[in-house]
């Protein structure tokens, strides 16, 4: 494997973490929508919210990225590779960060909420202040979790065309024949990525855990 | 002293009054009838056996809890179904819980000052005057800048009190302050809710704590079932209390005489 393949992997992981930041900040921001709807305690807003939730984890990542790249292009929109792509993890991660984030909320004690309340703050006073800052630290453990999904679920996008370290590596191994080194070298990247991750959330539950005592 | 106010009649110094309040949990009825009217600077103690529906009248007073029927007023407010009455309500009436419910994530003086700068918009230094004179006064000024968890239980209830307090309240509700504490820890708070007492706040008490009843209780109120069954001043309410239900329950509370 000569440099400038090694140099194509590399852009390739370069754009496996652009996805991957992409997806984790929309889905956040999504994720954090569909949390609060889903413990709103208005029927229409928490169904809905479930009804989306359902959706997207009871489906393969990969039919939702076919159905918004393919689907969305048979019914006339035309959508930049990219941003199809981009929009398909966002919904991913919005769906799984909403449930991640919806358990959390309702772990955190209802005394909280009641104390809140008799102090008159409002609601977005109450989740701002009192209910999301316990709630995220509650979630970090499973959040940084779905995390490396993500990252690992970003080579799907390979399939539908899109050029990320997975894409890459198939393109090189093609080239030079040597599929077991360039794949394993595919591997060791998304590992060297993944794995830290993991050390960091178990670091974090065991800390979750000594700090509930 | 007081008047037994069975006919709730509301005069200008009445602060809380409850008329026919009733509130069920599906088909069970957890109050009945409930007719109250506290006035200014008039303390309650609220007593009776577990499940009696004590710590649910309180919380209908400041609407952590709905009712279905009757009607609550405090301080002329209406305690409607519309947010605002209910936001006009919190701002006046200060609660205590059982288990403190201080916010773990924030010091104790961010636990004081939260509410004050974001529900009455005082500006932070004003809101943080207020938060260390009241530390003071409940006697944990140099606890100040600690997490709730680094204090004792008998501190976190302090701090919980100064915390209603900062909002100034006209009314603070106490839900059985004393009973999540260790008995070594049970006199520092009563202390300080006496010295709340004797400088006119209108509380209403749910507690077990009949030595603090006596002491400043302008009426004891006892339920059974959902209902007040009855109300005296409490030196008639200990002596010569008249209903059966309410006999039965200070022989077993009280140390036998």
């Amino acid at each position: 494997m000569d440099k400038n393949q090694f140099l194509f992997l590399l852009s390739g992981l370069k754009w496996t973490l652009a996805l991957s930041a992409i997806g984790f900040a929309l889905g956040s921001v999504a994720g954090l929508g569909v949390a609060l709807a889903r413990t709103s305690g208005r029927r229409w807003l928490e169904r809905g919210a479930a009804a989306y939730i359902a959706l997207f984890q009871g489906t393969p990542l990969l039919m939702q990225l076919f159905v918004v790249y393919y689907g969305l292009a048979l019914a006339g929109l035309k959508l930049d590779p990219w941003v199809s792509v981009s929009i398909g993890f966002t919904l991913h991660a919005g769906a799984f960060l909403g449930e991640i984030w919806r358990g959390s909320i309702e772990a955190v004690p209802r005394g909280q909420v009641e104390a809140a309340k008799a102090l008159s703050l409002g609601y977005l006073d109450r989740m701002k202040d009192v209910v999301l800052p316990q709630a995220i630290r509650i979630s970090l453990p499973a959040t940084i979790g779905f995390l490396v999904q993500l990252i690992k679920g970003t080579s799907l996008a390979a399939i539908i065309g899109f050029t990320e370290l997975m894409r890459a590596g198939t393109i090189v191994s093609n080239q030079n024949f040597k599929p077991l080194l360039v794949l394993g070298l595919v591997c060791a990247l998304y590992f060297a990525l993944c794995w830290p991750l993991s050390l960091y959330g178990a670091w974090l539950e065991r800390r979750l855990v000594t700090a509930a005592r | 002293m007081s008047v037994a106010a069975k006919s709730v009649a509301i005069t200008a110094d009445t602060m809380i009054a409850m008329r026919g309040v009733n509130k069920w949990y599906g088909t069970y009825q957890v109050l009945t009838d409930i007719n109250l009217a506290v006035r200014a600077s008039e303390k309650i103690v609220l007593c009776g056996p577990s499940g009696s529906g004590k710590s649910t009248l309180i919380r209908c007073i400041n609407a952590l809890e709905s009712y279905q029927k009757g009607e609550i007023v405090v301080d002329g407010v209406h305690l409607g179904s519309q947010g605002k009455a209910v936001d006009a309500v919190r701002r006046e009436v200060g609660m205590v819980f059982q288990q403190f419910n201080l916010f773990p994530h924030m010091t104790v003086l961010e636990n004081c000052t939260l509410a004050p700068i974001r529900s009455r918009g005082i500006p932070r230094p004003a809101a943080e005057e207020t938060a260390r004179r009241l530390l003071d006064r409940v006697k944990i000024l140099n606890q100040a800048d600690k997490y709730p968890a680094q204090l004792s239980g008998g501190q976190q209830q302090r701090a919980a009190i100064a915390r209603a307090l900062c909002m100034e309240p006209k009314v603070m509700l106490f839900d059985e302050p004393t009973s999540a504490l260790d008995p070594e820890m049970v006199k520092e708070v009563l202390d300080t809710m006496i010295g709340l007492a004797t400088d006119g706040m209108t509380m209403i008490c749910v507690t077990h704590e009949m030595g603090f009843a006596r002491q400043v209780a302008d009426r004891v109120i006892f339920m059974a079932e959902g209902r007040i069954v009855e109300e005296a001043e409490p030196e008639i309410f200990f002596k010569a209390p008249q209903h059966e239900r309410t006999k039965k329950f200070l022989g077993e509370i009280l140390p036998h005489h």
